[in-house]
């Protein structure tokens, strides 16, 4: 059984890592409403772009850049895993690791070959113990407060130079996309070759040909794809950090407040034994009083 | 009096600008251009420059842009700037940033077609900068 000073001391040790969570959550939280404005700020552009590109799904595919033909192979298949800075999040790493390599082992099970980069120092402490010559690089941008555009095209241009140099013909984004504070859920999505989607409601064939004979270009479609598909890998790295950070907060929040609540169980419950200790040794001593009493 | 017509400028950051105007001028890849309402569809790329929106009021904006695309179709006028400032917030020091950047790259360029769009880039930095106010 443990001494009253025991008790004394687990328990101002608990109250002081619950202060410690209680802190870390209204943080994660104050950096959450920021960083959900900052992922919606971003949507306009996203969107935008989407239906740029919609536009010129029209322009003939054999003339369009190898970033959305993709190499017409699909042997070697690179997965960016984006994942938090710091830890104490929950599950969150955890959980985008566990789906990028539940893809990888589908890929691998195929007869693929797969690399990963890694963006975010979590993610790469995960896997480097046993993908460690899988990973090509590892990417962190710890020491920026602000997740920007900069960012994302720092991914983009290596990912870019990456694909030129013929490292990979297929890449896909690992990252949590951002429900609410709750629910974060992995996805993975495709970049290269890049994917355009046409707007919905139209046929592929309708909306080709309205695009194609109504605009005018300048440069050609061809130029103009070309600078817009590396562009759009770029926003669509940047929603994917946005979400991310978003998703991180959310999830640390989750997980702090977790932490507070048990801690706060845990003081009751260490203050009840503490008190039934403290009666306990009281009776002891009156006992041993009264007996010495009696015994005169 | 023209017809005015919807504009919205974004960047990836933000949406920028969001406004019925009555004209814009854009500095295009292949040269400057004034849109007016009712223009015929039309993509471009842009060139580093300072985009002018004369508001339906009458009121002139002005913002710098850096990289991008203009979309303009029967919706209205879509800019999607790699970057956008307005221009009477823009400090010196981010554009000197910008143009320091783009030195380096005639610098560090290892062909002479690099060079020369680096260095095409520069001119075209230096002229939007000479336009700026203050």
């Amino acid at each position: 059984m443990a001494s009253l000073k025991d008790l004394r001391n687990r328990i101002s040790s608990v109250k002081s890592t619950k202060k410690i969570t209680k802190a870390m959550q209204m943080v994660a939280a104050s950096k959450l409403r920021r960083a959900e404005e900052a992922a919606q700020n971003a949507r306009p552009y996203a969107e935008r772009m989407r239906s740029v590109l919609s536009n010129l799904a029209g322009v003939n595919q054999n003339e369009a850049p190898k970033l959305m033909r993709g190499t017409g192979k699909d042997d070697v298949q690179l997965l960016v895993v984006f994942t938090s800075d710091r830890g104490l999040c929950g599950g969150f790493n955890a959980s985008i690791v566990k789906k990028a390599r539940a893809k990888a082992r589908e890929l691998e099970s195929a007869g693929k070959t797969v690399k990963y980069l890694t963006v975010g120092k979590k993610g790469w402490d995960l896997m480097r113990r046993d993908l460690r010559d899988k990973i090509v690089d590892n990417m962190t941008f710890r020491e920026v407060s602000q997740i920007g555009f900069e960012q994302a095209a720092q991914v983009g241009d290596k990912l870019l130079s990456l694909f030129e140099s013929g490292e990979f013909d297929v890449c896909h984004l690992f990252y949590a996309e951002y429900e609410n504070a709750m629910t974060q859920t992995p996805v993975g999505q495709q970049v290269i070759p890049a994917k355009i989607e046409t707007d919905e409601g139209e046929s592929e064939s309708a909306s080709g040909t309205k695009a194609s004979v109504a605009y005018e270009y300048e440069p050609d479609p061809v130029h103009i794809l070309d600078a817009l598909i590396p562009r759009n890998i770029k926003v669509q790295i940047l929603r994917a950090l946005l979400e991310n950070t978003a998703s991180e907060h959310g999830a640390r929040m989750t997980a702090m407040d977790n932490a507070t609540r048990n801690a706060s169980d845990m003081i009751e419950d260490l203050e009840i034994s503490y008190n039934r200790q403290r009666q306990a040794q009281i009776t002891t001593e009156l006992t041993e009083i009264i007996s010495g009493a009696e015994a005169l | 009096m023209a017809d005015s017509f919807k504009f919205e400028l974004v960047s990836p950051e933000k949406l920028l600008l969001s406004e019925t105007v009555d004209s814009v001028v854009v500095p295009g890849s292949e040269g400057e251009f004034t849109i007016m309402g009712n223009h015929a569809p039309f993509m471009t790329t842009l060139k580093p420059g300072i985009v002018t929106a004369t508001l339906s009021g009458g009121q002139e904006k002005t913002l710098f842009v850096r990289g991008g695309f203009a979309d303009i179709n029967e919706n209205g006028v879509t800019l999607l700037a790699e970057f956008a400032e307005p221009a009477d917030s823009i400090e010196a020091k981010q554009m000197q940033a910008h143009l320091e950047e783009a030195q380096k790259r005639v610098e560090e360029a290892e062909d002479d077609d690099t060079r020369f769009k680096a260095q095409e880039y520069v001119s075209q930095l230096e002229y939007a900068n000479s336009r700026l106010p203050g």
